[in-house]
């Protein structure tokens, strides 16, 4: 029998604002444990939630690109459960009212398979913290920091039927997200994480298997490792006549498996009910459109207008787009006035090979657009050759160094005084009559022979056009 | 409505309280008047009647996201019955 | 005449006009204290006063906080075990504002654990007493300030009022207590029981002592979302005891059977009045009243099962000991720690919000607390104020009440309702039974009307002087 895997995801984004959901504490990852927290944020007896306003907006926005509806009027609910990441013993969240529902994210695989993958809803709330265990105490230490910190979390229909899919939708989620500027989308940092609901089915059947959550996903890797691995595991029991449990299991990235997580208390009745202490939204119209004027361009669309308006090939266009720093470096830099093409090749050349080679992300880079620029015209004006602006660049990348004040410290820029040209050629003439005889007998190779003598004294900074057409004119002469 | 036993047990685990097992059946019978009370509800039409959850119809209650000083940590954790001088602490909780 | 029995704002007066000093003052009240204290055990804590600060009508005025009421580095302990030593980090914001108006604190008044009584008998600190009579409860669930205030011993109180927590206990011990309009005052650092109820408001001797303090405590908080913008601080200057023709209505559902003779015609006293100083008084049907109670209770169990999750032996107070794990920590810790009235909130919160009740009870309540509030409003388009009892009786016993906890729910029926609806109201005193009990008298007013309600109170009190009597403390059994 062949067998139809379906999978369905929930991600938790952590939204790029300053401070946390409910209080002002700071977002900023990597604190020392419990240092940004606060009265509200650790649910201290008495204290209230006040709203941040920019989580409303960056999950406007993030329903909006996602083609979702917003929901005029939307509410929080509290989610009740004890654990001891969750200091209030609720987590606010939203269940009623969503405030984004029947969103549409279209994908496009790597082997071109391309499809819509529904939203079911996309809802606010507030992040737990961080549980260590200590193995030497044999306790476990509580960090509140990460309580408070504001999530989106994107729920998806069950659209998916392979991981190449998953991984698709995940790559167009970061990249719309990070468009936005809502999420850096950091799965290292747990700034984006993804539960995945699968379940398997005989191929061609309509109804749906039992399924399993799995969580402790953190990297695409382990996510398709993962899908390969439950999908197994579960067409395995059923074949051997045994069911599959509706249970969450935890993947383990070291033994490549999933395990069942030990759950004590099975009663999973979260008694939802309204937050009291938070008065209901109401999203007008004019709000929408606010908001709306305000969302980036989004990658689709800069995909098509790099083409027209720049005249970039599309793999070009396609290389820029995939990250939104790339695009916005690109963009700074045409906006200074570089011809778009050169700007294109220096970044798909000499900028992304400096970023694999130091492991660096584009949107943590220090180089300024400006100094690509200059770079650039220092070329185009015959002041700079291409290869050495190239041992510029690498140069001056790491610290955003200044291009100028490199170039004379180290004696680079180009020699374009045609006396002293002459005099070099002149120079090597004299020097070498066998080669000037070897060329005028017809051995092209000797031609070469000269140009490199001409650029050897001048120190490789003669503009290599100028040399070529000095000899010429020499030869014939 | 009928309380069992089986209910007071299961809203205790939810509750995270654990009555003895001898309190378990005046429990029951305690809830279950007052439960039974409550049915009066019933009487009262609320066909088409919206829940109410926000007494007054006030609405987009929002702070800017301006960052405020975080509370000192020692602050945070002079109260916790059990604790390093970082962290709260807890029997194992982590799988 | 001795300084306990000055209104708070004839101290304030007195303080000013350099009659008294604060050295005199704050000796006043510590001696009244020290009397009074073991015989109604109206304080939980005493820390040493602090100096005054700030100036207003109330300066350099002894109160106290009710202990649900968050106090910087003062013990606030709800009243309840599980609590423990806990002293918060940061004040409340009518603590704050209270302490930028020169107010003196005395301490933290005894109360009905988290709020959940009508007698401040469940308080683990042991229970407050009557002043009037020590062998009767002084209501709650802000027993320890409405006896506190009655016995002299501070000039006012905060309290908190969730569903007659602050008229009931004044009405059984003679003195002064208002509800505000919901969202007036902050609650922030007060410790919920639920939050879509609880409101703070004063207890003192007179209306105009209680618009005083609201002066100081309301407006709008950054703080708290849902409190009310609005405008503040007038209501003092306001009171002017004309009442010609406030509209009064009298629900005659609140005046049938399980009313106390004695209450039914103290109460009624206050309309006849009203009316001799030119008010109208109408008889009208309050057709609700019979739902008001399960209403109220599904709602605040509920949200106080939520509210009380977080008390769980990990962050704060009192942590049991001998558990296994977690889970057996989290038990025991809420088993021990919490008193029985509590943790039988918690179970019917838990059961009214758990997966198939949640539409039969809490939705239900929900629309039966639109139709109510849709009622009352009715009613406030025909009246400016209504006349309620606050309590079926006066004080009984203590342990009456707690036997059957039914009961006691159903004597909170005239209180509970404004809460529903979010409405102000006060308990004012207006007469003595023949037992020698006081009885308070309520007077509801539409959302925000809370300068009505605290006028038709001052015009009562003007022609009265229930509100200035004062227990000698030689009643009932010796303690």
């Amino acid at each position: 029998m062949t067998w139809e895997t379906v999978i369905g995801l929930e991600t938790h984004v952590e939204l790029a604002t300053r401070t946390k959901i409910f209080c002002s504490c700071t977002t900023e990852f990597g604190g020392a444990p419990n240092t940004h927290c606060c009265p509200v944020c650790t649910g201290m007896p008495g204290t209230l939630p006040v709203l941040n306003e920019k989580v409303l907006e960056f999950a406007v926005k993030a329903g909006l690109a996602l083609d979702g509806e917003i929901t005029h009027h939307c509410k929080f609910d509290r989610k009740n459960y004890f654990y001891p990441d969750l200091p209030k013993a609720y987590q606010v969240s939203q269940l009623y009212l969503p405030i984004v529902r029947n969103g549409k994210v279209p994908i496009r695989t790597q082997s071109g398979t391309e499809k819509i993958i529904r939203i079911h809803e996309l809802h606010m709330e507030e992040d737990a913290g961080k549980l260590v265990h200590d193995p030497w105490l044999d306790q476990t230490r509580c960090d509140y920091n990460r309580c408070g910190v504001p999530l989106i979390e994107i729920v998806t229909e069950p659209d998916f039927r392979t991981a190449e899919e998953v991984i698709a939708y995940l790559e167009k989620l970061r990249s719309t997200l990070q468009y936005l500027g809502v999420s850096d989308c950091k799965m290292q940092e747990g700034s984006l994480r993804c539960d995945v609901n699968l379940s398997v089915r005989p191929a061609g059947s309509a109804q749906l298997g039992t399924r399993t959550e799995m969580k402790n996903l953190n990297s695409f890797k382990a996510i398709a490792r993962a899908i390969a691995y439950e999908s197994r595991r579960q067409v395995e029991l059923i074949e051997e006549g045994k069911r599959v449990v509706q249970e969450t299991r935890r993947w383990d990235d070291n033994k490549d498996a999933t395990f069942a997580m030990r759950s004590k208390e099975n009663a999973q009745d979260y008694r939802y009910f309204p937050e009291p202490d938070i008065p209901p939204l109401e999203i007008t119209q004019e709000y929408l459109d606010h908001i709306r004027k305000e969302l980036p361009e989004m990658a689709e669309h800069k995909l098509i207008r790099y083409q027209a308006e720049f005249g970039l090939p599309l793999y070009d266009a396609q290389m820029l787009t995939g990250q939104k720093a790339l695009a916005d470096f690109f963009e700074a830099c045409a906006a200074l006035g570089s011809d778009p093409k050169q700007v294109s090749n220096w970044i798909m050349g000499p900028l992304m090979g400096q970023l694999s080679a130091k492991g660096l992300e584009a949107k943590d880079m220090a180089l300024s657009p400006a100094t690509l620029a200059r770079l650039i015209s220092l070329v185009k004006a015959g002041q700079l050759n291409r290869n050495t602006a190239v041992k510029v660049f690498e140069a001056v990348f790491d610290q955003d160094g200044d291009v100028d004040t490199y170039i004379s410290a180290h004696g680079l820029a180009q020699v374009n005084d045609p006396d002293a040209l002459a005099a070099a050629v002149e120079k090597v003439f004299s020097a070498n009559p066998q080669s000037i005889e070897d060329f005028r007998s017809g051995k092209e190779k000797a031609f070469g022979f000269l140009v490199g003598q001409v650029m050897r004294e001048l120190r490789g900074k003669a503009n290599p056009q100028a040399v070529n057409q000095a000899i010429r004119d020499k030869l014939n002469s | 409505m009928k309380i069992t036993e089986e209910m007071v047990d299961y809203i205790s685990v939810l509750s995270r309280l654990k009555p003895e097992p001898e309190e378990k059946a005046q429990l029951a019978t305690e809830l279950e008047r007052i439960v039974s009370y409550m049915d009066v509800l019933n009487r009262l039409d609320t066909a088409g009647v919206e829940p109410l959850s926000h007494v007054f119809p006030i609405k987009n209650v929002m702070r800017p996201d301006l960052p405020c000083p975080s509370l000192p940590r020692e602050g945070l954790l002079k109260n916790a019955p059990s604790e390093d001088p970082e962290a709260f602490l807890v029997p194992k909780a982590v799988e | 005449m001795e300084l306990y029995e000055l209104t708070a704002l004839e101290l304030g007066a007195a303080l000013k006009k350099g009659q008294t000093s604060p050295a005199e003052v704050l000796a006043a009240a510590q001696a009244r204290i020290a009397a009074w204290q073991p015989r109604n055990n109206a304080f939980i804590t005493l820390p040493p006063p602090a100096a005054p600060q700030g100036d207003s009508p109330l300066a350099g005025v002894p109160m106290a906080l009710k202990d649900n009421i968050c106090t910087k580095d003062v013990k606030t302990s709800c009243a309840s075990m599980i609590l423990g030593d806990f002293a918060p980090p940061y004040d409340a914001t009518v603590v704050e504002r209270l302490t930028a108006a020169g107010a003196v604190s005395m301490g933290k008044l005894n109360m009905d654990e988290f709020a959940m009584g009508s007698t401040s008998e469940t308080s683990f600190y042991g229970p407050t007493r009557n002043p009037w009579d020590p062998d009767r409860v002084p209501g709650g669930s802000s027993g320890g300030a409405a006896a506190a205030v009655a016995a002299g011993e501070i000039w006012y109180a905060i309290g908190s009022d969730t569903g007659g927590s602050i008229r009931q206990p004044a009405a059984y011990c003679g003195v002064t207590g208002m509800k505000p309009t919901y969202g007036t005052v902050s609650r922030y650092g007060l410790i919920a029981y639920a939050s879509s109820l609880d409101q703070m408001g004063p207890i003192a001797r007179s209306a105009a002592d209680c618009a005083a303090v609201l002066d100081l405590i309301q407006g709008k908080d950054p703080r708290d979302g849902t409190s009310l913008e609005g405008q503040y601080g007038t209501l003092l200057s306001s009171l002017t005891g004309d009442v010609k023709g406030l509209k009064v209505g009298i629900p005659a559902d609140c005046f049938g059977d399980g009313l106390d003779e004695e209450v039914r015609r103290a109460v009624l006293s206050v309309a006849e009045l009203l009316k001799s100083r030119g008010a109208t008084v109408e008889e009208f049907s309050l057709p609700v009243m019979e739902y008001v109670v399960p209403t109220y209770y599904i709602i605040a169990c509920a949200e106080a099962s939520s509210n009380l999750s977080r008390f769980d032996g990990v962050k704060y107070g009192w942590r049991a000991a001998g558990y296994e794990d977690l889970t057996d920590l989290y038990q025991r810790t809420r088993t021990e720690g919490f008193g029985s009235e509590v943790k039988r909130r918690i179970l019917l919160g838990s059961f009214v919000l758990s997966a198939g009740y949640y539409d039969a009870y809490y939705k239900k309540a929900l629309q039966g607390k639109a139709v109510i509030k849709d009622i009352y409003d009715a009613a406030f388009r025909k009246y400016d104020v209504l006349l309620t009892p606050v309590s079926p009786s006066t004080a009984p016993k203590l342990g009456e009440s707690l036997s059957d906890p039914l009961k006691m729910y159903l004597s909170d029926i005239y209180t509970v309702p404004l809460n529903l609806a979010g409405l102000p109201g006060i308990s004012i005193p207006c007469g003595f039974d023949s037992k020698g009990l006081p009885i308070g008298a309520q007077l509801i007013g539409p959302a925000l009307g809370d300068g009505t309600i605290l006028n038709a109170a001052h015009a009562f009190q003007l022609e009265t002087d229930f509100h200035k009597k004062i227990p000698t403390g030689k009643g009932g059994s010796v303690l």
